[in-house]
């Protein structure tokens, strides 16, 4: 069973109902470690050789954050800038993380209809992580489409415990060894026929 | 005039308050501003106390009895083990070369060789307490300096016992049929008229009861008065203890202050030692203070009048003597030379245990009226002499070692002229020093303590011996040419002469200065320092961050609030430093602090709780979108 890493990062975890309710959930599953870097790094000071182990002993990677400004909150840019290391995740014998899977979590308060080329906001989600798919695959990494949780500021109580569950399905299919290839095409991990199936609504 | 107890303490206060002050304007030590201020009330200036100097002596002494059975509480067994070495080497061959060479200066004087051997034990003590109220008063307790002078001291303070056993088989006669008597002085005590060898088998004795009152008597009434859990019933079980072992003291003719320091030793470990200290500091303050205003009311100045040449030879013999016996051991235990100094001028005063010794021999007819009041002179005299003594040492012969001994440094250290200066190598400077090193920046170092100079240059940094309020060492230590001095000073009144020097003298240099508290704090703001660190400000409000975290906050979020807390405390700091105060010595401290407390609480009343913080709070986002929404 594939290991699974998620790197949770909000600077306001405590105020933020829908990442709660995600996190709550995923939480829990066996085989996941939730690694919290605001809560681990508050000074920013990140522990490289730790974060390296950590990377090491997991087959998924797991970046999870709200989409701020259309990026991540600045402690995860500090994460990649510090741990992902010339000569060990990219460049001449960079090939720690080869093989491994990247999965971007997004939450965001706009709708999918504000995240596309009439909306907005313009472009999609998909086109606004474009640095972390590259950043993934320069690392030797499969960047998967995002999961992504929108709209987040109208969500009911009932979506919203849709979306941990499909959060939950799909991390359980990752565990599985499900590959981007056998996933088949979709924009967003959300849309897969297999996460659908198990939605009660 | 003098008849009226509270004439005289009032006499004796007012004159501690008005002297004790100017001494220190003067930067001299307040036991001189005490002597001086016995030498005006006494018989011969203003003779504010007249006949009564000798009883006041006698009763002051009880504040050398207190500071010796405080002294006691500080030896723990263990300790005292950990220092036998410095204390059995060092104080035993001050004794021993000390007491040989005066006895053969007395003796070629003249003297009797009875009268020669207890003035001469006299000379061998030096006085525990001028020396440990100056070596406390400048934080030198921690130096080789200063373990040294307790050590010497401590000998000399236990040699005191086998002393007074010895001096009454010197005695030729028994002391009642001595037709020479002194009213009030001649206590009736128990063992009068016992056979001298019985005598000593009972001051043996005595001693042994002591140990095993302490034990036996004085544990348990202590846990029984602790029980009351009243305060002041603490403080007056301290007193009785020390008057009891006092008492009982003298009625087998022994030194109460050696009563009082075996009592002190055998409760040193028992659970109330700190409750002790504390109740009795204050007493030990103020009557040390009466002590020395006695001696120096007890300074007769017709003895010296009568006999100017001998007197003075004999004060400046025994200085010289007491002086170049200690420099010499100090040699022989390889103190560094400044210390060597600081130790042979520090002790080489005759202590108040000669009064002590001396009017015991007299008692025992050993020594006539002329040779006590001879001797006695002499003391007080040695012991406002050795003060102002130091005072010399310290201003004019140890700049000169100092920068000496900076010379012999290898030149290419002398010519690397660094930019920063860093004063005080302690727990907070050398924190500093080591992280500046950690960044290849290497501060030149001050510090007052000449062991840790070694160590540091030793480690290779650039290390300055010295006070560092002394221009000439700011200027060898290269200020002239210092782009920055950081100010790591433990004690404020030294952080503030410093910054005050640096500032009027040397413009040019930035200072960034370690404050105490926040008063401390005030004032350097008040006297235009930009850059204050209170060492009492990031660390409190770490730990803060961390209950917080620990009671489940989000670390993060504490961690931002603990940023700004600093931030905002630093700008009400100097917000309320900027008004002018009403008093600058803080003399209702207590009550300002009250008074201090209430504004910082007020303040922070209005900013509010962290509640106020909507960075990445979605909610308000979420309101009004749910309204838009609902309206449309």
């Amino acid at each position: 069973m594939a290991e699974v890493l998620i790197l949770f990062a909000h600077p306001k975890f405590e105020s933020s109902r829908v990442n709660k309710a995600l996190v709550e959930k995923i939480k829990k599953r066996p085989g996941v470690t939730f690694h919290d870097l605001y809560e681990h790094y508050p000074d920013f000071n990140i522990d490289i050789i730790k974060e390296k182990k950590l990377l090491l002993e997991h087959d998924v990677i797991v970046w999870h954050h709200p989409l701020y400004w259309y990026s991540c909150p600045p402690i995860l840019k500090q994460w990649i800038d510090l741990v992902l290391e010339y000569k060990w995740a990219y460049g001449p014998d960079g090939n720690a993380l080869k093989g491994k899977q990247v999965l971007s979590v997004i939450t965001a308060g706009g709708s999918r209809a504000v995240y596309c080329a009439e909306g907005n906001n313009n472009y999609s989600v998909n086109e606004f992580m474009r640095p972390f798919e590259q950043t993934a695959r320069l690392c030797g990494m499969t960047y998967l489409p995002p999961f992504t949780v929108m709209g987040t500021h109208l969500l009911a109580e009932e979506e919203l415990q849709n979306y941990s569950e499909q959060y939950d399905k799909a991390i359980s299919l990752l565990q599985q060894g499900i590959t981007a290839q056998k996933l088949g095409r979709c924009d967003y991990l959300n849309d897969l026929k297999q996460l659908h199936n198990s939605i009660i609504k | 005039m003098s008849g009226s107890i509270l004439f005289e303490a009032i006499i004796f206060l007012a004159g501690a308050i008005i002297f004790v002050p100017i001494a220190k304007r003067f930067g001299l030590s307040s036991v001189l501003g005490y002597l001086i201020a016995g030498m005006f009330i006494g018989p011969y200036v203003f003779g504010f106390v007249g006949e009564e100097g000798e009883d006041i002596l006698h009763f002051a002494e009880f504040g050398v009895v207190i500071m010796l059975f405080l002294i006691g509480l500080e030896i723990e067994p263990k300790s005292f083990w950990h220092m036998r070495k410095s204390i059995v080497g060092m104080g035993g061959s001050q004794l021993v070369f000390t007491l040989a060479l005066s006895h053969i200066a007395f003796l070629f004087l003249g003297f009797d060789w009875k009268v020669s051997l207890v003035v001469s034990m006299a000379v061998v003590l030096s006085s525990t307490a001028i020396v440990l109220q100056t070596i406390k008063e400048k934080g030198l307790m921690n130096t080789s300096y200063g373990t040294a002078s307790f050590s010497i001291l401590l000998f000399q303070d236990i040699i005191v016992i086998p002393m007074l056993a010895v001096i009454p088989l010197l005695s030729n006669s028994n002391p009642a049929a001595s037709t020479d008597t002194h009213e009030g002085e001649v206590q009736t005590y128990l063992l009068e008229g016992l056979p001298i060898g019985v005598q000593t088998l009972a001051v043996i004795l005595s001693v042994a009861i002591v140990i095993l009152a302490g034990r036996y008597l004085i544990v348990p009434m202590l846990k029984l008065v602790a029980t009351t859990k009243l305060r002041e019933l603490l403080s007056a079980s301290a007193l009785l203890i020390i008057l009891g072992l006092s008492f009982a003291m003298e009625l087998v003719g022994l030194s109460p202050a050696l009563g009082a320091f075996l009592g002190g030793v055998v409760l040193a470990t028992s659970e109330f030692k700190h409750e002790l200290e504390s109740n009795l500091e204050p007493f030990k303050g103020l009557l040390l203070g009466l002590f020395f205003m006695a001696v120096g009311a007890s300074i007769n100045f017709i003895v010296i009048r009568e006999n100017p040449i001998m007197i003075g030879g004999l004060v400046a013999g025994v200085i010289l003597l007491k002086a170049l016996v200690i420099y010499l051991i100090a040699l022989l235990f390889k103190l560094k030379m400044d210390q060597r100094l600081l130790l042979s001028i520090g002790l080489a005063q005759i202590g108040e245990f000669a009064f002590v010794l001396l009017s015991f021999a007299f008692q025992l007819n050993i020594l006539t009226r002329e040779y006590l009041d001879m001797m006695l002179v002499v003391t007080a005299l040695s012991m406002t002499l050795a003060p102002i003594l130091g005072i010399i040492n310290e201003r004019v012969i140890l700049p000169k070692v100092g920068t000496k001994e900076s010379e012999k440094r290898p030149i290419d250290h002398i010519a690397k002229s660094h930019k920063i200066i860093l004063v005080g190598f302690g727990h907070f400077g050398s924190t500093i020093g080591r992280f500046l090193r950690s960044h290849g920046v290497e501060a030149t170092i001050l510090d007052h303590d000449s062991n840790r100079v070694d160590l540091l240059r030793k480690m290779g940094f650039e290390v300055y011996y010295g006070d560092a309020t002394r221009i000439d060492l700011l200027e060898s230590a290269g200020i002239n040419e210092a782009d920055l001095l950081i100010s790591a000073v433990d004690n404020p009144d030294t952080t503030m002469n410093l910054v005050e020097i640096v500032k009027e003298k040397y413009p040019h240099v930035k200072l960034m200065v370690r404050a105490k508290s926040r008063y401390d704090a005030y004032e350097l703001l008040n006297s235009g320092i930009e850059h204050v660190y209170r060492e009492s400000l990031d660390t409190s409000v770490k730990l803060a961050a961390d209950v917080l975290t620990q009671m489940g906050f989000r670390k993060y979020s504490v961690y931002r609030q603990a940023q700004n807390f600093i931030k905002y405390d630093e700008d009400s700091l100097k917000r309320l430093a900027d008004k002018p105060k009403d008093s600058r010595e803080y003399i209702f401290q207590a009550k300002e602090e009250i008074a201090e407390q209430e504004k910082l609480l007020e303040e922070d009343l209005k900013r509010g709780f962290i509640e106020a913080d909507h960075h990445w709070d979605s909610e308000q986002m979420r309101l009004q979108k749910n309204n838009s929404e609902k309206k449309a």
